[in-house]
């Protein structure tokens, strides 16, 4: 394929690789820091014990993470074409994306609140807070810059897994690669969309990793 | 005057489940808190200090027994109840757990915050209580940015902030060195004096006591071995927890192979080279069998054991010559 056509070929499906990538990260998001948040507050330990619910909470979150995406989108195919009204193209593979992205983000963020000493919390509660005011004034303020890292990894994690889009006829800068590159031989097409994926996966990287810096107000 | 105690403890038990068995933490703990006082608590690590302080505002449950603050129990309260009567039983800690991503002004404000106060007047109430603890200037400045000792000033007015009846100390002196030690405890006693708040501290540091303390409890294996003013408890040590705590050595307590006179050095002994001078006054030999004696915030405090003389005249003259002089005597005979 010449430059001619490829560059504008690039630059949609690269806006298609971020709008399903960011779309999916958002809801993922809307689901899985509250999942986070009980998976922490609900030990045995923490502010709201209730051992139970957080081992099974625990189990089913573990059972989603360990289905591989290509595998959930084609178990998905039924429950997607219900929801989304089709199982294919780029707006179908955000359900999917969402499903097996969550209890990943669930976890990345149980991690980031873990890092929160437990004895600030505490102090908290001794002032005499609520629950709601320790997560939302003390847990999650506290855990802001690891919580922007982690969403840095999550994000790069969840456009890994657009590019496997074109199984299900999505677009994006990986199924370009793929239906236009690999399929047919084209390398030129399969580099540069391979290319452009890595740019955007470095770009995300150093973002993330400046704005944790500059928020994390714990080291001087 | 027979107010209510602004704080009871009683029958306190807590028992810790562990794998394959249990811990008993605080075995039976009665004691009550005036309102005014600077009450310590004093015990070696794993005698129950730090579990008794986090009972007294539920941070730990108690397996049996009651905590009354201001007569109410705190065990039997609803989660509103409680959470008030925790805004007014402030707490520090050891490591002063301060909120690390929020500034100076911010972590003394978060009490006002969550008690829903107007910013503007929280506002100005966080600066009143910076100048309380001369950080003023401070205020825009991050955790990680202050000293150890900044930062317990920082906690302790975010503990003032919420207006409270007591301030419980959990160990807040002892991450800190011997200089900054001397000034916060400096400042507990300012608030204690000027606001009426009474202070509630555990340590392991007899200086701490010694220092700001009206009262002292001894606490050795969860159980409460002494309590009273902190002078008669160090005078009149009774139990072998407060014998280890107040630095008098175990072998000291044996009786000794001979008679002889114990002299117990306290505050009113200031700097006063009283052997010397018995032996100049009273003209006569002194031989010292033992002895232990520690200097601390400039008095000497300790003990000293001295040969009896055989003449009981002179065993009397010696007696009447330290006790004139404010010593504590005692004859102790040989086994």
């Amino acid at each position: 394929m010449s430059w001619e056509k490829l560059l504008p070929l690039l630059w949609s499906n690269a806006l298609e690789t971020l709008y399903m990538t960011l779309t999916s990260s958002l809801i993922a998001y809307i689901i899985g820091l509250p999942l986070g948040v009980l998976l922490v507050i609900t030990r045995k330990s923490s502010i709201c014990p209730a051992p139970t619910f957080n081992a099974v909470l625990g189990a089913v979150i573990n059972f989603l993470r360990s289905i591989p995406f290509i595998i959930m989108l084609a178990l998905l195919f039924p429950v997607t074409r219900a929801i989304v009204g089709t199982a294919i193209g780029t707006n179908a593979i955000i359900f999917p994306l969402v499903i097996s992205a969550f209890p990943y983000i669930a976890r990345m963020v149980e991690g980031s609140l873990d890092e929160v000493d437990h004895g600030i919390i505490e102090a908290a509660q001794s002032m005499g807070s609520t629950n709601w005011q320790i997560i939302s004034k003390v847990l999650l303020p506290e855990a802001v810059p690891s919580l922007i890292n982690g969403a840095a990894i999550s994000i790069t994690t969840i456009l890994a897994y657009t590019a496997m889009a074109s199984a299900a006829g999505g677009g994006g800068l990986g199924a370009l690669a793929i239906t236009k590159g690999l399929n047919l031989s084209d390398y030129r097409v399969m580099f540069s969309a391979s290319m452009v994926l890595v740019a955007i996966v470095q770009i995300i990287t150093v973002l993330g990793t400046r704005l944790t810096r500059a928020l994390d107000h714990k080291k001087r | 005057m027979s107010e209510q105690p602004i704080i009871q403890i009683k029958d306190l038990k807590k028992v810790y489940q562990v794998p394959g068995g249990e811990v008993v933490a605080l075995n039976g703990i009665n004691l009550s808190i005036e309102r005014g006082q600077i009450y310590g608590i004093i015990g070696m690590s794993g005698a129950g200090k730090s579990t008794l302080i986090r009972c007294i505002n539920k941070l730990d449950t108690p397996t049996e027994g009651q905590v009354l603050i201001g007569g109410k129990n705190v065990l039997a309260m609803s989660q509103k109840e409680l959470l008030q009567t925790r805004r007014r039983t402030a707490m520090i800690f050891q490591q002063f757990n301060l909120l690390m991503q929020k500034t100076v002004a911010r972590n003394v404000r978060y009490p006002l915050e969550i008690a829903g106060v107007d910013e503007e007047k929280a506002n100005k109430r966080v600066m009143e209580l910076l100048r309380i603890v001369g950080l003023e200037e401070k205020a825009n400045a991050y955790p990680a940015q202050l000293s150890g000792g900044q930062k317990q000033r920082v906690a302790i007015a975010r503990a003032l902030a919420s207006d409270p009846d007591v301030l419980l100390c959990d160990e807040a002196t002892s991450a800190l060195d011997p200089m900054t030690t001397q000034s916060i405890l400096a400042l507990l006693q300012e608030i204690n004096r000027d606001m009426g708040i009474t202070v509630v501290l555990i340590t392991h540091e007899m200086a701490v006591i010694r220092q700001i303390c009206n009262k002292v409890a001894i606490l050795d294996g969860g159980k409460m071995v002494e309590e009273g003013t902190v002078d008669d408890v160090f005078m009149h040590t009774k139990s072998a927890a407060g014998r280890r705590l107040f630095g008098i050595l175990p072998e000291q307590e044996e009786i000794p192979r001979q008679s002889a006179i114990r002299i117990v050095f306290d505050a009113n002994a200031a700097g006063q080279p009283m052997i010397s001078k018995l032996i100049k006054d009273m003209d006569m030999d002194v031989n010292i069998l033992s002895a232990d004696i520690r200097q601390l915030n400039g008095k000497s405090y300790g003990q000293m054991m001295i040969a009896r003389p055989e003449d009981p005249v002179d065993v009397k003259r010696i007696l009447e010559y330290l006790r004139k002089e404010g010593l504590t005597v005692e004859e102790v005979h040989a086994s």
